[in-house]
């Protein structure tokens, strides 16, 4: 029986096939690689501006003050991948976060009180996921229920704030880790980093990763394939919540409080992020790393336009921006194989 | 047609009436008018007064969901006319003069107007998400906000401004007039014309709606730039209430009561049909509601979990699992149905 | 018709068993599925072997992809019995049906392009070792069963980076992954050229000669007899009967999946032998009009007054050049005229602006706007070209509502009622109003009386040839040939895409064309 061999789409020669290869394997992270440019552009320009951005502390500095976000970014990633969105987040950061701020306080040991915090977040996407599935609700809006429900148990748990006596917790963030050459980083920005490794080992390495993959490629071709598409759409915002609980215990252990109205539009900022870090909206296509990435070119604005001595308003209105250039290349870049075809 | 909006329309009216009858049995204060002045005052009349923004955003909101659409923006835009607005007041020497605040609610609107026009072209034209198009201004919305009110919330003086949300013509508030107003044009452009009916065909069937000749871009393009246009006039109506351009507080979460309200009205979130009036009642029901949680004394920031549970109680009502289990009940009862859904997954 | 003519287009060897002698993979008894208001199939029985090839055919509405659906586990039965390797099952999921060994290539590929070849291949079945997925293994697994259908390709490159051909060969290699008994190809060759469909057929005969059984449904009918050992014909839910490929002449084949209806409606068999005057220029003239991958470029004329009929089987692309036509879909290739001027048709309103209409073959997705009412579905089209401004007033509408309502004879004659809830008779005789009220110089009908009772058929067609007559000009498309052959004074005859002849009615019947079309496809074979 003769070989067959797929006809190649480009004129046969050396450096034409192995850019083709090349571009076949890994077209999905040519967005990443983009994001990653942004990002060095950014550093350099500022570095050009100010004279004195690109260094140790500041980013570190960077790690510190956003890792939170990049924590609830990789939850955001696992969503959106299969296709969905949760606007979520944010509020559920702020519930869990008065939650185990209310709970150290009545005296729960440290480690009890994360789980309280984690199965408190847990909840809440397991409702979204149910609301989607069972109930037949767009996710988006059984994610903006979710959000309300969780804004407001947050204002539940407390009007005001919750202060933090707790050593453990003020620990993850009061203890700076001396690198050498001025970098550093806390238990915080550890977790955080814990966090995206085992996200994208999962994300690579388990069937259920590779589900969330294949449902974001086609819902359809993945269920007739027999892949447990139910379970794996319910499960992800699960994840997503999870990890608004562990961002709220990051938020917390910074703020050495729980505040209700923390992350509010921090949603917004999160899906900015994974846009920006390559994920499509359409789903199927992003990576764990992508959205790492985005995050840090959102706190990096922030840093340059506190450099800069603007206003943070101009925060939202960039990385509004952006995200619109990124969903509208998006956009062209998805029509334009398809009509050709 | 006339029947199935009258039918849709029955239920959310009994909830309506319900909650009405609830509150009066249960705080007798409640239905109490009291005419001060020739003024018209009381619970109720608050509720007609306080409805009118969300009157408006629902209204827009309706529109662009019968176009299988969604509009996550109006909060920001609301946010957006006020700050244009007290802004033209703030910087003009004659706060009071009736054709500064003519220029302050036009300019307001103005602004409003073309934000929803862009999200109409993102999602007519490039055939964005709505979900995504309009989350873009939804971000960026009240940064731009803050940038025209200079970053402060801008607070002014001026008796005309607040009279709109204040004031009162005829005995009723002002406000009530405006939504009746609102309430009144949408009803004539969609029902006089044929806009109404063609919103519903584009709705209902994209594709059927195309090959009939149907200039569907044309009208999910307008219904994004009405509901801008709506959401400028809610945001004017916000600040001449508080008298400030807050941009983070403006129209915060609106854009979830007014989908409550929308499908509380017996809209379906899926597009087509549509019904104004339903909208009206999902608003007045909403209106109630916030009332009633203030009044047992749940705090306004804990307010949204009530809400959130009423969306999954219609929601939970509405859906297929609760109805396919609700009529194999009634069939197990008499033992005839057998359940429709041929397909197993 | 002799048998050895039959035999000699074709390559394919013979089985050397008789059928009888092989146990049936596949036994289904009985097959009974309805839904509301339809019997889509009604006690079908269906066979499949070992190594056996087996064609499904039958025309739209037949119950062949019913049928499929409910083997594969997609539809649960009414009545019936499904055998599997000897074990009576009972499908609950897709999931169910391939753990009994069936797989299915869809005419889509239903694979995800997001991922990597490799992947696709293994999705689910992934080998893995201590610490998650071991992608080296994967892979290799991967290409090994690639190679075992003579596919040697990059493993780890993306899907989308390949054509459709290699990618149902991918789809075909994942069901051997699970060791599939059972492969069920539906419709693989539609996006195709002919050197892809050597490659698969080359791959289809190596699965069977290894023992797989092969369910392939195909509107091809050179690709039928090339392929296929047995042959099970349905039509309109029931099964008319099971042949092997090699004693089946085509013409019998094609009858047997039309059928032949008697019905009198003499009334208006005269409507196929009007005169009509060709000599000024035609009303409607396309030239070269087609579109890559869709419609070869083809020629279309339409006098005043005539109706010209589209005849054809299933997929042979009548309904893509009415597109075309239409504007619904943009061609490649081609110019327009009307009355001798030359037009631009690029979009409905474009040809609505002409005056021309069309009736779309998908009542449901194309046509009726459900929840609307039976007047206001008959006004959009009106409506639609006066634009939102100025609507259609009560008055106006009432009239041509029950104009239109009396004329059709549309059941039940309440113009409030919500589309949906009519039958499909009606449904169609309100798209009819509906394009009829615009006063159209051509109306295209697609499918006009498919999947509708006897009596509505009739209505349809009897209006058909009084508004010809009247100066309607009418291009009518129908898989019912004595429909065509009754109604149309010229048919235009099309195969796999192609327009491949047209034929003056009023002297031919619908053998004629039956012949015409399985004769084209005998030339084009050998």
């Amino acid at each position: 029986m003769t070989d067959l061999k797929a006809a190649p789409k480009r004129p046969i020669d050396s450096v034409g096939t192995a850019l083709h290869t090349f571009r076949s394997r890994h077209a999905s992270w040519i967005p990443v690689f983009a994001a990653l440019l942004i990002l060095v552009a950014m550093f350099v320009g500022a570095q050009a501006y100010f004279g004195r951005f690109f260094s140790p502390g500041l980013i570190s500095a960077l790690l510190l003050d956003n890792a939170f976000l990049l924590v609830l970014a990789v939850g955001m990633t696992f969503v959106i991948l299969t296709g969905g969105i949760d606007l979520s987040v944010g509020s559920v950061m702020a519930f869990t976060g008065m939650v185990g701020a209310s709970a150290l306080n009545s005296g729960l040991p440290t480690g009890a009180a994360i789980i309280v915090m984690l199965v408190a977040g847990a909840l809440i996407g397991l409702l979204i996921g149910v609301l989607v599935h069972y109930f037949d609700v767009q996710p988006f809006i059984a994610s903006l229920v979710g959000m309300f429900l969780a804004r407001g148990l947050a204002y539940l748990v407390d009007l005001r704030s919750i202060k933090i006596a707790d050593e453990a917790i003020l620990w993850l963030q009061g203890n700076r880790i001396r690198l050498g050459a001025g970098w550093y980083i806390t238990p915080t920005g550890i977790l955080a980093i814990v966090v995206i490794i085992v996200a994208a080992l999962v994300l690579q390495f388990t069937r259920f990763g590779r589900t969330v993959y294949a449902i974001g490629g086609n819902e359809n071709s993945a269920r007739l394939m027999g892949l447990p598409v139910v379970r794996t759409k319910i499960l992800v915002y699960v994840i997503s919540s999870i990890c608004g609980g562990i961002a709220g215990l990051i938020l917390i252990a910074y703020q050495g409080a729980g505040y209700p109205l923390n992350g509010m539009g921090a949603e917004l900022d999160t899906i900015a992020a994974v846009v920006i870090g390559g994920t499509l909206l359409t789903g199927g296509t992003g990576y764990v790393l992508g959205s790492t990435i985005g995050v840090f070119v959102y706190g990096t604005i922030a840093a340059v336009i506190s450099f800069l001595g603007a206003e943070q308003s101009w925060k939202r209105i960039i990385v509004g921006a952006l995200l619109l250039i990124f969903v509208v290349v998006q956009r062209v870049i998805v029509t334009r194989p398809a009509r050709r075809s | 047609m006339r029947n199935i909006v009258k039918h849709s329309v029955f239920w959310p009216v009994v909830a309506l009436v319900a909650l009405l009858v609830i509150n009066t049995l249960v705080r007798p204060t409640f239905a109490r008018i009291v005419i001060q002045d020739g003024e018209l005052y009381g619970t109720l009349i608050e509720i007609l007064r306080n409805s009118a923004p969300l009157m408006l955003v629902a209204l827009g909101m309706t529109i662009v969901i019968a176009t299988r659409g969604i509009d996550l923006s109006v909060g920001a835009m609301m946010a957006v006319s006020g700050s244009v607005a007290l802004t033209i007041i703030d910087s003009s020497p004659t706060p009071e003069a009736p054709h500064i605040i003519a220029l302050a609610i036009g300019g307001g609107v103005l602004v409003t107007l073309v934000f929803g026009t862009w999200n109409g072209f993102l999602v007519a034209v490039l055939g964005i998400q709505p979900i995504i198009a309009t989350l873009v201004l939804m971000l960026a919305g009240r940064g731009i906000a803050l940038l025209i009110t200079g970053g402060f919330t801008t607070t002014v003086i001026s008796a005309p401004y607040k009279f709109m949300s204040q004031g009162y013509v005829l005995g009723f508030p002002f406000a009530f007039f405006v939504s009746i107003a609102a309430v009144t044009i949408v009803v004539l452009i969609q029902r006089r014309t044929a806009l109404g009916m063609l919103t519903e065909a584009v709705g209902i069937n994209p594709e059927a709606s195309r090959l009939a000749g149907v200039r569907s871009r044309g009208i999910i393009w307008g219904a994004y730039a009405a509901s801008g246009l709506l959401a400028g006039f809610a945001g004017i109506l916000y600040s001449s209430n508080i008298m400030a351009a807050d941009a983070n507080a403006a129209g915060n979460l609106i854009e979830l009561d007014a989908i409550l309200a929308v499908v509380l009205g017996g809209t379906s979130l899926m597009g087509g049909k549509f019904s104004i009036a339903g909208t009206v009642i999902g608003v007045f029901t909403i209106q109630t509601l916030r009332s009633t949680i203030v009044f047992l004394g749940v705090p306004p920031p804990v307010s949204p979990v009530f809400l959130a549970g009423v969306v999954i109680v219609v929601v939970a009502v509405r859906s297929q699992l609760v109805r396919q289990t609700a009529a194999r009940w009634f069939a197990s009862a008499r033992s005839v149905a057998r359940p429709n859904s041929k397909v197993t997954s | 018709m002799p048998v050895d003519d039959v035999v000699a287009n074709t390559d394919v060897a013979p089985a050397d068993v008789a059928p009888a002698d092989v146990a049936p993979i596949v036994e289904m008894r009985g097959i009974t599925i309805e839904f509301p208001g339809v019997k889509a199939l009604d006690g079908v029985d269906f066979t499949l072997r070992a190594g056996e090839i087996h064609c499904l055919m039958g025309e739209n509405g037949a119950g062949k992809s019913t049928l499929i659906k409910a083997l594969t586990g997609v539809y649960a039965i009414d009545a019936g019995v499904i055998t599997v390797n000897g074990r009576p099952e009972s499908f609950h999921s897709t999931a169910d049906a391939q753990k009994a060994g069936i797989s299915t290539v869809y005419q889509e590929v239903n694979l995800c392009t997001n991922l990597s070849v490799g992947e696709n291949v293994m999705l689910g079945h992934e080998v893995r070792g201590v610490g998650g997925i071991n992608w080296k293994a994967t892979h290799r697994e991967a290409a090994r069963h690639l190679k075992n259908l003579g596919v040697d390709i990059d493993t780890r490159s993306g899907l989308f980076s390949h054509s459709i051909a290699i990618q149902q060969l991918i789809a075909i290699s994942r069901a051997m992954v699970t060791d599939s008994t059972v492969l069920i190809l539906d419709e693989p060759t539609s996006s195709l050229d002919r050197a892809e469909v050597e490659q698969l057929f080359g791959v289809i005969r190596d699965l069977r000669d290894r023992g797989v059984a092969i369910l392939f449904v195909t509107h091809f009918l050179d690709q039928v007899y090339e392929l296929s050992d047995q042959i099970t014909v349905l039509r309109n839910g029931a099964l008319v009967g099971e042949y092997p490929a090699a004693t089946l002449p085509r013409n019998e084949l094609i009858a047997k999946m039309i059928g032949r209806e008697l019905d009198d409606l003499t009334a208006i068999s005269s409507s196929a032998s009007r005169t009509i005057d060709r000599d000024s220029a035609p009303l409607f003239k396309a030239t070269d009009l087609g579109k890559k991958g869709v419609l070869e470029p083809a020629d279309l004329e339409v006098y005043e007054g005539e109706v010209v009929g589209f005849a054809g089987l299933l997929g042979s692309g009548r309904t893509e050049f009415a597109r075309l036509v239409y504007g619904a879909d943009r061609a490649d290739s081609g110019r327009i005229e009307k009355r001798g001027s030359s037009v631009r048709i690029s979009s409905p309103r474009n040809a609505i602006d002409q005056r021309i209409a069309f009736s779309s073959e998908d009542r449901r997705a194309e046509g009726i706007v459900g929840d609307l009412t039976v007047a206001e579905n008959i006004v959009l089209g009106i409506q639609a070209r006066r634009g939102w401004l100025r609507r259609v007033s009560k008055a106006e509408t009432d009239a041509i509502v029950k104009e239109y309502i009396d004329a059709l004879g549309v059941r039940p004659a309440d113009p409030n009622r919500p589309v949906r809830n009519l039958s499909g008779g009606n449904q169609q005789k309100v798209l009819l109003a509906r394009w009829l009220a615009t006063a159209p110089d051509l109306i295209i009908l697609d499918e006009p009386t498919r999947g509708i009772d006897v009596g509505a058929k009739a209505d349809i067609q009897r209006k058909v040839a009084e508004l010809s007559a009247k100066g309607l000009s009418v291009i009518f498309i129908s898989s019912e040939i004595e429909e065509v052959v009754r109604l149309a004074q010229r048919i235009i005859v099309m195969r796999d895409r192609r327009k491949i002849g047209e034929l003056e009615s009023h002297d031919i019947d619908v053998d004629d064309v039956i012949d015409y079309i399985a004769n084209e496809a005998q030339e084009n074979v050998a």
